[in-house]
């Protein structure tokens, strides 16, 4: 047990939570500062709605924003790869450690998303999302580094586990993009939208962005459910008990496949499909916390 | 018009047919599949009998009456509940009702030629046309049969179609749910799970009566045990000094597989259980047996021996309970094992480390009646002392005796026990390939595009190039584009 390692990867994550915090400035600066108020000569000639959007003015402060955000992802991914070095294991024992993990998921999530689509205004959602994950790992679920629980020593620990995380964090960018969704969607019922949302994507894009995140994670997601039953059938004498995290991982596997369902052969499209998304991603969220934290059963392994 | 509206007569064979129709519709599917997935929460939240009996008991004597109102509609046993089953069995005669057919379907579908070109191909998406010269159509069925796609071809017309993949996966992934529900129902029928508390060096032999709890499935007989025989001969329990949190199990046994048989060596940890064919034997929990002798009050022995007592806490706080039934008036004592001793101002005798550190035995001895010929099955781990008076309280290191009023109890030292559990899953093999081809149906259902191309050399002499995604999925259009610049590109 290495406590030097231990140190240091909390040095790496509090340097990482620190850049994501100038990223999540420099993400809010943008989407501030890209609405230009109106001229005065502009105004005198009439109406309110002629506020405009100017990226020029803001497009260094969009880059740096992301480059901070790659910054942040090489720090948290040194103190994840520190904190196992720790340990002598994969950095997965507790739920602190699960957690800084899955904000490296989310964040890879995002990083991996924003090379294929036009995602920068989902920037500053993530940066908040991650500094509130990073910010309750620290300060409430912080356990220092210690070896793993005789149950936990298996190679399935790597396996199911990362799975597990991997999927949560590309669940839950599906969701922030079903939640932007439904936002926009009610602000466009109402009228146009407003100058700072004129540069979000339109709802056809969302829509099928989310869907697409989905898609793709499911097949991962239905591994990781498989290979920790293949784990307990080792571990615990039986591949399936019902556990409350299995019942709550079965759930999210039901939700999602009914979304899944809903949209190719149903057909269903827009708010119904993104309300259907964030049930489904909201039972993953609960079995995370709840089910960690409050419940009992044999996937106790938060160290609370 | 009229209001009235007829209906035409459905009768016996109409109405069932109408009916399986509305089960096997998708809509139907979908809600018998979030229906699967609400069902599943009371059991997640409310204590279940399989795994948490203690609990359950809580239940029954914090409130009986609404206890026993839970336990009518099986909340105590969400997942073998009638309610819980019905859901699945509809869902899975919906799913079969659904995916058979089209198992059929599609397997005539993949065998058959692509259809027809359609005649006006501008209506088609991603629709191109240039001037023709002559040789296009050869080029484009040599360039699309290199691609795998099965080709229709006639005169000047080529009719393309690609990507069955991905209906056979969806089809294999439907499929292999029923295997596994399969695997799951042949498991419970067939299978047997039992627990055996046994004490460092002692033996284990594979028949029913060694049990402490057993449970056979419906058509598995007892006979079917198989003949082994395993003797515990060390285990070994490391703790983190820092957290007390267990960090390495380790079970050394001698194993005889059947009558004859050599005996072998074996270890066996959490994650590593003896494999007898489809019955394994894992190591499930630990604890410490205090090795007891009391005498009456001539000095005779009336029990010697280790008394398995059941952990507590993390600490192995162990309570236990130690019965004299010969003695006359019987006695008892109710029992604390401790570790790693140690005093809390609020909970008294405690235990602040796993590991038998600085062991004591804290106890009060009770005489009367033990009530062991009631009929009541009675915890080994508990005494009723309804029927008993208390003679005295007392704790004892390793070495120590006590005398009471009419006998004394030596604590001699203690032994480790632990539990060994048998699980016969003949169905496991099944769940688990049916796991494995749901996920390989899964990512082909979900990563192939179905799509159609159609080339045409018209009367006019022009090349019109069109496609069809039947999928709605993306990379047609990049494909046809690729498709166009080769036609045209080799002049």
């Amino acid at each position: 047990m290495s406590q030097t390692w231990a140190y240091i990867s909390n040095y790496f994550i509090y340097s990482a939570m620190a850049v994501y915090t100038l990223s999540f400035f420099a993400h809010a600066y943008e989407t501030a500062w890209a609405v230009r108020a109106p001229q005065t000569d502009e105004a005198s000639t009439g109406s309110l709605m002629t506020k405009t959007l100017d990226y020029t003015r803001t497009e260094k402060a969009a880059r740096i924003a992301t480059a901070m955000m790659i910054l942040g992802f090489i720090l948290l991914f040194a103190g994840v790869i520190a904190r196992g070095i720790s340990a002598h294991r994969v950095p997965w024992g507790n739920m602190y450690e699960f957690s800084i993990t899955g904000a490296l998921a989310f964040t890879g999530a995002y990083l991996g998303a924003l090379r294929k689509y036009d995602l920068r205004w989902l920037g500053l959602l993530v940066s908040i999302a991650v500094l509130l994950t990073l910010g309750t790992a620290v300060a409430v679920l912080y356990r220092p580094s210690a070896p793993l629980v005789p149950a936990l020593k298996s190679t399935w620990l790597v396996i199911h586990v990362c799975a597990a995380i991997i999927s949560g964090g590309v669940f839950l960018l599906a969701n922030v993009i079903a939640g932007a969704y439904l936002y926009l969607d009610s602000m466009e019922r109402k009228g146009p939208r407003t100058v700072w949302a004129q540069r979000l994507p339109s709802l056809e894009v969302l829509d099928q962005l989310s869907y697409r995140l989905v898609a793709f994670v499911f097949p991962l997601w239905t591994f990781a459910v498989i290979a920790g039953a293949i784990w307990a059938e080792s571990a615990w004498g039986r591949y399936w008990g019902w556990d409350p995290k299995e019942t709550w991982a079965f759930i999210t596997w039901v939700a999602y496949a009914a979304y899944l369902h809903a949209r190719v052969t149903i057909g269903w499209r827009g708010r119904r499909a993104a309300w259907l998304c964030l049930f489904a991603g909201s039972t993953f969220l609960f079995n995370y916390i709840y089910v960690n934290i409050y419940g009992t059963g044999k996937h106790t392994y938060s160290g609370l | 018009m009229s209001k009235e509206i007829e209906l035409p007569e459905l009768g016996a064979t109409g109405l069932l047919r109408y009916s399986w129709r509305q089960l096997t519709s998708m809509r139907t599917a979908l809600i018998l599949l979030l229906m699967l997935g609400v069902a599943a929460i009371p059991g997640s939240l409310i204590p279940q009998r399989d795994q948490n009996p203690m609990k359950v008991r809580e239940y029954f004597s914090d409130s009986l009456t609404l206890a026993q109102w839970m336990d009518r509609v099986s909340l105590f046993d969400v997942y073998g509940s009638p309610w819980f089953s019905a859901i699945y069995i509809l869902l899975f005669i919906s799913l079969i009702g659904c995916v058979l057919p089209r198992s059929v379907e599609h397997f005539h579908a993949a065998r058959a030629l692509p259809p027809k070109t359609p005649k006006n191909l501008d209506r088609m998406e991603f629709h191109s046309t240039w001037n023709a010269q002559g040789d296009e159509i050869e080029r484009a069925y040599v360039l699309l049969k290199a691609k795998r796609f099965r080709i229709l071809r006639e005169n000047n017309v080529i009719s393309a179609e690609k990507g069955f993949t991905r209906e056979t996966g969806n089809l294999f992934f439907h499929l292999s749910l029923i295997l596994i529900l399969i695997g799951v129902g042949f498991g419970s029928l067939f299978g047997m799970r039992g627990d055996a508390i046994v004490n460092i060096g002692e033996r284990f032999i594979n028949i029913p009566t060694t049990y402490d709890s057993l449970k056979f499935g419906k058509l598995l007989s007892e006979k079917a045990l198989p003949p082994f025989v395993i003797t515990v001969d060390n285990f070994v329990a490391k703790y983190n000094t820092l957290t007390n949190a267990p960090e390495d199990y380790t079970l050394n046994v001698s194993v005889v597989e059947k009558p004859g048989a050599p005996s072998v060596k074996r270890i066996v940890k959490v994650n590593s259980p003896l494999r007898f064919g489809s019955t394994n034997v894992y190591l499930q929990a630990n604890g410490y047996s205090p090795i007891v002798t009391v005498r009456d009050g001539d000095g005779n022995v009336a029990l010697q021996g280790p008394v398995p007592f059941l952990p507590q806490d993390g600490n192995l706080r162990s309570i236990g309970a130690i019965k004299v039934p010969d003695a006359d008036p019987q006695i008892g004592f109710v029992a604390t094992f401790l570790p790693t001793q140690a005093r809390d101002s609020v909970q008294g005798g405690i235990s602040v480390f796993p590991e038998a550190l600085d062991p004591k035995m804290l106890f009060s001895i009770w005489r009367g009646d033990l009530g062991l010929n009631t009929g009541v099955p009675q915890s080994v781990y508990r005494i009723d002392t309804s029927k008993m008076e208390r003679i005295g309280l007392e704790s004892l290191k390793p070495g120590e005796t006590f005398s009471y009023d009419g006998g004394s109890i030596t604590f001699e030292g203690f032994v480790p026990w632990v539990n060994l559990q048998v699980v016969r899953d003949p169905g496991k093999n099944y769940a688990l390939l049916g796991g494995i081809v749901a996920i390989l149906g899964l990512l082909a259902s979900l990563f192939t595009r179905r799509r159609r191309i159609w080339i045409r050399i018209t009367e006019s002499g022009k090349v019109e190039v069109a496609g069809l995604a039947k999928n709605a999925a993306p990379g047609l259009e990049i494909e046809i584009a690729k498709l166009v610049t080769l036609l045209k590109g080799e002049k």
